[in-house]
């Protein structure tokens, strides 16, 4: 297909848009879209459930997540996690060894503390648990908000059989709404992570009789650690 | 594109009505679907505001359609994609075929995707010598059987567990012979194993895409079993393949309309994996593919826009319309013949591949109104699919001797007078043929009705001639 | 000047007028007796609902627009009927959009139709009929009342009042019977299929008695009752709300007769 045809049918269809509606070529987007675009907001309508307290919403996201089938741990502070996740991974009988996030936020954890046997990088199919950070929880649905980057390979959150996630309580927000403005603030306007992943709950399917099984090509077992650094910071 | 079998509707239905395990896979809409919908509506009370705010949203985009089709294609690639506008199956195909070819791919993974449907897509990449296979549970069990989707959220919907087993053993070779395939559980056991190895010997990924967001160059997926995000991130080109009217200006619309999708779709409150792509890896990721392609099909879309079909750009193929419609439930998704069933398809199809093509189909509808009822974009699905008999009715497509009937009728309707006296006559025969049981076996010419069912006798006086003896003071008990 | 009695001009339907004449008069007795005076305009035919949804638009002007005249002098219309008052109120102003000379008139027709049950309840106030039936009866929800007019308590409301009547309710009074006028007889196995699922439902709820404000529905669920043999009797909800069972065996008649 040469290049020409491809600008042709941009165009024929670009073209035949604006005959639909009625448009004259060249027009430029009126305000109510430019500035859509330019100051996203928060549409009129969002539920209510989840404007709540802070503390409240973090129960919320506990009860949420849990009616998706994840489990939920919680420690008070950064050097429990290692414990946290190896009690996890005892209790579950799954295997002591680990794939983690360069991330410092769960890299530089005292590991040593424990028995695991614990590397750093992307997920391989050797990988039967994952541990990562989360860029954040939406209480809303009980998900986790999952960012892509050098410091966090997507791999991670989808091919191992166990996912570990660890959130701190102070990235736990209402809405999805909070959530990009968080990102906003963080990233810039318009910038996005190469994939960023909202996760409500392991993977599922219901395609053989409609009869729901977890864990079909993603996560079996979703386990969240919430870190509680809201009374730390006090 | 896909062949039709819409033409056949009618002998489509009459297999499908006999076929005892599509009969019972039916029955599980109720119990399953309808009812899971219904209980998540119930714990959130704002979701009719919610429908209120996603029509809104998508009726803004779409009459601003060029505006954000032209802000999505500069910002993919403004973060390193490829955009490919393309009016038809054709070219989609065309250009989906190419990228493959300049990778020099040998196999090309798939996600769900109703648009790959549409355009006939893995037909069209087999005979190119590419291995194509569906990684979505439901996709990949249809794909080994030959089948087209019956569902657009549940493709295997038709299918039971013991022809799942039968495909696989047939399939999966190398495998224990004595292995048991009984429960749900081992089969997916089964295919996430199998599917596994083809994540890793992956090419080329293709997805659909729920929403395309202006905004940032995204496109979205909304799967359940990460099989989208392991074919986009595992494989060295990802190309989303998505109509037009996915595109929504906002990351908080597209949030807004994710609150009443998988409520609709499946009764959950989100569905287990949201996806945000957006461009190729980048230079200090870890993994992630290394091109990314977006797809832009109209196929007759353009055309939508501006005309009493528009509203069914809103669709965000939830499938709850389907999951409610007794039609649906009747007769199944194979039986409306084409890609899309239910009355989303009634109303789509037609568009897509002409109404002189898929007639039938807005045409079985008893107008119930159970899908707009459901419709979390509030498209008016038998007020479009009226709208089809009209044109129908316009280009002389219905049947001769029902549009003589209806304008004999018609004739008769507009004449008090003569319809007093015929509707009187007819009464009175009618009463007569009962011979005093109130009802009629067989009536000729009304096969239709009395094939199924009793034809209820007329009592034997109009109302109006007793209202008129009333009146005039001749009237009997009445 | 607002005269003591609302002024009702009845729409009969066009099945009624032809198959059930009891059911007219069991609607003109409720309207009296809720305080309306009732007429009924003799060049009236059909509402042109089934021209409508055959896509022939011209046709269903040509029957529809007499009436719009013919009722315009009525305080209200009322339809024994959710299907054919929801094709005056819905469908009207929709069906003569593009002739603005007719808008007003439309619209002001449309404004004052209501199904009947509902017209009782909602605009007369009735909470009460002094009606008498002895047993069991089932209510089936016609599409086109429940969906474009929001019938569904309004029956069962006034069927609640009568002495002796009890409601069994069906496992899904809110699903289509199958009728869908002309659609039962271009599709009649898809038809028939589903007005079987109907009547499995009315047959497991052990009423004696189904009942529905569309008859249209009735016609179609009593035919299949009948087919099958059912003892089920099938009445239009008027029938048994006026106290006129008497009046007119059930449709299709009595079992075994």
């Amino acid at each position: 297909m040469s290049t020409a045809s491809k600008v042709t049918s941009r165009d024929a269809i670009l073209g035949r848009i604006r005959k639909s509606l009625g448009r004259a070529t060249g027009e430029t987007a009126p305000s109510s879209v430019t500035e859509r675009l330019a100051s996203p907001k928060a549409n009129p309508v969002v539920p209510k459930r989840a404007q709540i307290a802070p503390d409240q919403q973090v129960e919320l996201f506990e009860k949420m997540a849990t009616n998706v089938n994840a489990t939920v741990g919680m420690v008070v502070s950064d050097g429990d996690i290692p414990r946290e996740i190896a009690r996890f991974l005892a209790e579950h009988n799954l295997p002591a060894r680990i794939k983690i996030s360069p991330d410092s936020a769960v890299s530089s954890l005292p590991w040593s503390d424990t028995a695991l046997e614990v590397s750093t990088g992307i997920a391989g199919a050797e990988d039967v648990v994952s541990v990562t950070p989360s860029f954040a929880g939406v209480a809303e649905t009980g998900s986790l908000m999952l960012r892509s980057g050098a410091d966090t390979p997507y791999t991670l959150n989808m091919l191992p059989d166990t996912h570990i996630a660890v959130l701190r309580v102070s990235d736990v927000v209402g809405t999805y709404e909070d959530v990009w403005a968080r990102l906003r603030e963080k990233e810039g306007h318009g910038n996005m992570p190469r994939a960023f992943l909202w996760v409500t709950g392991p993977s599922r399917t219901g395609d053989i009789e409609q009869t729901i099984q977890l864990g079909a090509h993603g996560p079996r077992r979703l386990h969240i650690v919430l870190v509680d650094d809201t009374k730390e910071n006090k | 594109m896909n062949v039709s079998t819409s033409p056949k509707f009618k002998e489509n239905v009459h297999d499908a009505l006999r076929d005892e395990s599509l009969q019972r896979a039916l029955g599980r809409l109720k119990s399953g679907f309808q009812v899971n919908r219904a209980n998540a509506i119930s714990k959130m009370p704002e979701f009719e505001a919610l429908r209120d705010q996603a029509r809104d949203i998508k009726n803004h985009t779409l009459e601003n359609l060029d505006h954000y089709l032209l802000k999505f294609e500069e910002n993919v690639k403004a973060n390193g994609g490829h955009v490919h506008w393309c009016a038809d199956a054709a070219e989609a195909r065309e250009v989906v075929a190419k990228i493959c070819r300049d990778k020099d791919a040998k196999s090309v993974l798939k996600g769900k995707s109703m648009i790959s449907e549409e355009i006939g897509l893995n037909d069209f990449l087999e005979k190119q010598d590419l291995k194509v296979v569906e990684t979505d549970l439901g996709e990949y069990i249809i794909q080994l059987r030959h089948e087209p989707p019956s569902h657009i959220i549940a493709p295997a919907i038709h299918v039971h567990k013991e022809q799942v087993a039968e495909s696989f053993r047939e399939t999966h070779k190398g495998r224990d012979p004595n292995r048991s395939l009984v429960e749900p559980r081992e089969l997916l056991d089964e295919a996430r194993d199998v599917m596994r190895e083809h994540f890793f010997a992956a090419d080329v990924g293709i997805t659909g895409a729920n929403f395309l967001i202006a905004e940032t160059g995204s496109s979205v997926i909304v799967t359940n079993e990460g099989n989208g995000d392991l074919t986009q991130t595992l494989s060295r080109v990802h190309i989303a393949i998505a109509s037009l009217e996915k595109v929504v200006p906002t990351l908080e619309d597209a949030s807004s309309i994710l609150r009443v999708l998988a409520r609709s779709a499946t009764g959950q409150e989100m569905s287990s994996y949201t996806t945000f792509s957006t461009g190729p890896r980048r230079s200090d990721d870890l993994d992630g593919p290394e091109e990314y392609h977006v797809i832009l099909l109209d196929n007759g879309r353009s055309n939508m826009l501006g005309t009493e079909f528009q509203d069914m750009l809103r669709c965000i193929r939830c499938a709850a319309c389907m999951n409610h419609c007794p039609v649906y439930g009747a007769v199944g998704g194979h039986a409306y013949g084409w890609v899309y069933p239910g009355p989303m398809g009634s109303v789509l199809s037609p568009s897509l591949i002409g109404v002189d093509e898929a007639g039938h189909l807005p045409n079985a509808s008893t107008f119930c109104g159970k899908c707009e009822e459901v419709c979390p974009m509030r498209i008016p699905l038998p007020k479009m699919m009226r709208h089809w008999r009209e044109r129908e009715f316009e280009k002389h497509l219905s049947p001769a001797s029902f549009r003589y009937g209806i304008k004999t009728w018609a004739f008769f309707a507009s004449k008090p007078k003569l319809y007093r006296t015929v509707t009187g006559i007819a009464s009175k025969v009618l009463s007569k043929m009962s011979r005093g049981k109130g009802r009629i076996a067989k009536l000729p010419l009304a096969g239709g009705w009395t094939d199924m069912r009793d034809f209820p006798a007329p009592e034997g006086k109009t109302f109006k001639q007793l209202w008129a003896e009333k009146q005039s003071g001749k009237g009997g008990s009445k | 000047m607002t005269p003591s009695k609302p002024r009702v001009g009845l729409f009969i339907t066009c099945l009624v007028d032809m198959f059930r004449p009891t059911v007219g008069f069991s609607a003109v007795k409720l309207l009296e007796e809720a305080g309306c005076e009732v007429d009924v305009p003799m060049d009236q035919t059909c509402c042109g609902q089934p021209a409508f949804n055959s896509g022939d638009n011209a046709s269903a002007r040509k029957v529809a627009r007499p009436l719009i005249n013919m009722f315009a002098d009525y305080d209200y219309v009322v339809a024994p009927s959710g299907s054919c008052a929801g094709m005056i109120k819905k469908h009207f102003p929709e069906l003569f959009a593009d002739d603005p000379l007719m808008a007003e008139k439309v619209q002001a027709l449309s404004d004052k139709t209501y199904e009947l049950v509902s017209f009782l309840t909602d605009i007369m106030k009735v909470d009460g009929v002094p009606a008498e039936f002895d047993g069991k009866v089932t209510y089936h929800d016609s599409c086109s009342g429940l969906r474009e007019l929001g019938v569904k308590e309004q029956p069962r409301k006034l069927l609640n009042s009568i002495k002796g009547l009890e409601i069994a309710e069906l496992g899904e009074p809110e699903s289509c019977c199958g009728f869908g006028g002309t659609f039962c007889v271009k599709y009649p196995e898809i038809s028939g299929k589903m007005v079987g699922d109907k009547t499995r439902d009315i047959t497991q709820t052990g009423a004696k008695t189904l009942l529905a404000g569309d008859l249209g529905c009735l016609m179609n669920m009593a035919g299949k009752l009948a087919r099958e043999g059912s003892k089920v009797e099938v009445r239009h909800v008027a029938e048994v709300l006026a106290d006129m069972t008497m009046a007119a065996p059930p449709i299709t008649g009595k079992e075994g007769e």
